[in-house]
């Protein structure tokens, strides 16, 4: 049984590695958040957010955040407390045992759009769409790879047989996957004028969830710099110091 | 050097610390072992890394007991509290990234420290125990380094928990399932586990301090080898070590800094696998688990070996091997720069742990350079070994060294300035 385990995980190793390698490597693109002073930009995550919001969350939950934390993509507390309230949310239970229903608010998490995992799975032919608050740091390259999945949807060529509700994306592993073509173009409504097709919509989202798993990158990219400035001095003095403590040492 | 010794009792803090003193010589320890402590005034700054160690020994051991106090060793919670203290705690982003890159920092500066005494022969007589005890304090570091990266509770801590603890187990044929209930408390890799695995990874810090003050204390009896590796018998080539050390740590400290807390701050998640923020699903293997970096060449050793039990004994003696390092090593010389063949040696040494590491990031049945992945793994596997058993006993009885100077001053006819 034991032995079966490990010969098992390494043929699993083994042909998983094949299996992987098929996918195409996404293409690099520019984001604002790249570099060492690169921030989020709040239009991008404001836009990103409305496209989770009206299409990614009828499936995909976002459940490490709470609606007060999108303060940090410059909404305002009546925005979040209206957002909150929104949804109907589960706390507990009533005095006569059934379940407590109440409007959401701003310190509520996300609501996520089933129950628990089976109904996800009942609702998407077996298929569970994964969480979306640490996709981008889960994913190699996470926002290029997520960018090239949500824009690499085609016709299979004719040599692919595609399983049973699954659909042709080379950027996915194993080039199948089971989330239908997501964006369309025109299907949100942006009212900043910006062009509403389905690479825009999928470049947002992607600067969307990238703050959605890393919304501290801002705070720490600029305490680095304060901290890197002061060692680097420190360092300098050090040096110096050394350097006359120990001018009369001779070799 | 104005001592504590000199200073006037009628100073209250003067007065206190005669008090003290003679019921409990804290003073005089320090002053011994940290202001008059005679060290080589010619170490160079391969000697930063020691000191460095013990500084990463703290970072992780203050950023640890801080993470603590926020993390939920639980199967159900642990991936999320995880989560929580990066996003709601304050500057619990801060502590984590320090306490996870630290990590490689530490086995960074610990594998230069040791390569540092590999080259120059600082195992050697009269510090054969010193050196032990430095492979003492890597094998708990191992220990310390993989329990704590099952602790976040992502695909890898958990695929990682699984692999590592069959490869153990395996070491006992016939006992396999008896050792992995002990290992798991459980039938599987479960909450449990999870749970003794904190509880250990809390502890043995505390073990590798004790471990760390006898490391010390036999550095103190016989002092720092150095560059020459001679033993300095004037004592006018020795210098207290503060000011004169305390200040060249301070300065190696503030580089060693910068780099730590660039990655900190501008790459954390260098050295982590995205895997790892997928949470634990025993029902998904991932398709390539791989151990943390520093445990690479060790993995690559295990897999060069198609028969397993073959491949764990090796993996286990390649660490093991470091604590007869002194008995293998025989040559009377120390310091590689003398020793001229010992020296290409310890290079080519150092590049195959390099191609060794390189191997274990990569999947058996790849090709590198046109040559199969296997086969690289097991050539090197096989210089590691023969560096040990073969060209350390050989160099050490057929090696023409090069002619020691006597003292720091007088640098033997023919061997360069150092």
């Amino acid at each position: 049984m034991f032995k079966k385990a490990i010969l098992l995980m390494f043929l699993a190793f083994m042909s998983l590695q094949v299996f992987a390698s098929d996918a195409e490597h996404p293409p690099k693109m520019n984001w604002s958040f790249q570099s060492i002073f690169g921030t989020y930009d709040r239009a991008a995550l404001q836009r990103g957010f409305q496209v989770y919001h009206e299409v990614c969350a009828a499936c995909h939950s976002l459940n490490h955040l709470a609606y007060r934390h999108l303060a940090g993509i410059g909404f305002t507390p009546e925005t979040i407390k209206a957002l909150a309230a929104e949804k109907e949310i589960r706390d507990g239970f009533t005095e006569e045992g059934e379940i407590f229903k109440r409007p959401g608010i701003a310190a509520d998490h996300i609501a996520p759009p089933y129950i628990n995992e089976s109904a996800a799975k009942a609702a998407n032919n077996g298929s569970l769409p994964p969480d979306l608050s640490l996709i981008v740091k889960a994913r190699a390259h996470g926002p290029d790879y997520l960018h090239a999945i949500l824009t690499g949807y085609a016709e299979p060529p004719k040599e692919v047989q595609l399983g049973e509700n699954m659909h042709y994306n080379k950027y996915f592993a194993g080039r199948q996957i089971a989330m239908i073509a997501p964006l369309h173009e025109g299907m949100v409504n942006y009212t900043d004028g910006t062009p509403t097709n389905v690479e825009q919509y999928a470049k947002d989202v992607v600067t969307f969830l990238t703050w959605a798993g890393d919304p501290k990158m801002e705070e720490r990219k600029s305490t680095g710099f304060k901290v890197m400035f002061f060692l680097i001095i420190l360092t300098l003095f050090m040096f110096f110091t050394k350097r006359r403590v120990w001018r009369n040492i001779k070799d | 050097m104005s001592g504590i010794q000199t200073l006037e009792p009628e100073t209250k803090w003067g007065r206190f610390q005669n008090w003290v003193d003679d019921r409990l010589p804290i003073f005089t320890f320090m002053r011994h072992s940290l202001e008059e402590y005679p060290t080589p005034k010619n170490l160079s700054y391969w000697w930063n890394f020691g000191s460095l160690a013990g500084v990463c020994l703290v970072v992780m051991m203050l950023s640890g007991i801080f993470l603590a106090m926020y993390y939920t060793p639980h199967s159900q919670h642990a991936f999320e509290s995880v989560d929580r203290i990066m996003r709601d705690v304050n500057h619990g982003w801060l502590l984590r990234y320090i306490h996870m890159n630290g990590a490689s920092m530490f086995f960074i500066v610990v594998y230069l420290h040791m390569f540092r005494g590999l080259y120059y022969g600082s195992y050697k007589s009269p510090r054969e125990l010193l050196w032990i005890l430095g492979v003492v304090i890597l094998l708990l570091m191992m220990a310390t380094a993989f329990m704590g990266y099952v602790l976040p509770w992502g695909q890898m801590s958990f695929w990682g928990a699984t692999v590592i603890t069959k490869l153990v187990a395996s070491f006992f044929p016939g006992l396999e399932n008896g050792i992995l209930q002990l290992l798991w408390g459980d039938f599987s890799v479960s909450n449990a586990t999870l749970n003794r695995f904190f509880s250990l990874h809390y502890l043995l810090p505390f073990v590798i301090v004790g471990v760390v003050i006898l490391h010390l204390v036999a550095l103190h009896k016989h002092g720092s080898n150095n560059p020459l590796g001679i033993d300095l018998k004037n004592p006018k080539e020795k210098i207290p070590f503060h000011p004169y050390y305390t200040i060249k740590d301070f300065f190696g400290l503030g580089v060693f800094f910068l780099v730590f807390l660039s990655i900190v701050f501008y790459a954390p998640e260098f050295f982590n696998e995205p895997d790892n923020y997928i949470p634990a699903n025993p029902m998904v293997t991932p398709p390539h688990i791989v151990p943390e970096w520093y445990f690479l060449p060790f993995y690559a050793i295990v897999r060069s070996i198609p028969w397993r039990w073959g491949g764990i004994f090796l993996m286990f003696a390649s660490i093991l091997i470091l604590f007869v390092l002194p008995w293998l090593d025989r040559s009377k010389v120390r310091s590689g720069t003398f020793r001229p063949i010992f020296k290409i040696s310890f290079w080519i040494f150092l590049a195959n742990c390099c191609v060794l590491g390189y191997m274990g990031a990569l999947p058996t049945d790849g090709h590198t350079f046109g040559l199969p992945n296997i086969l690289i793994s097991q050539i090197a596997t096989f210089y590691y070994f023969f560096h040990f058993l073969g060209v350390l006993p050989l160099l050490a009885k057929y090696e023409k060294t090069l002619p020691l100077p006597t003292s720091l001053g007088t640098p033997a006819l023919g061997a360069k300035n150092v």
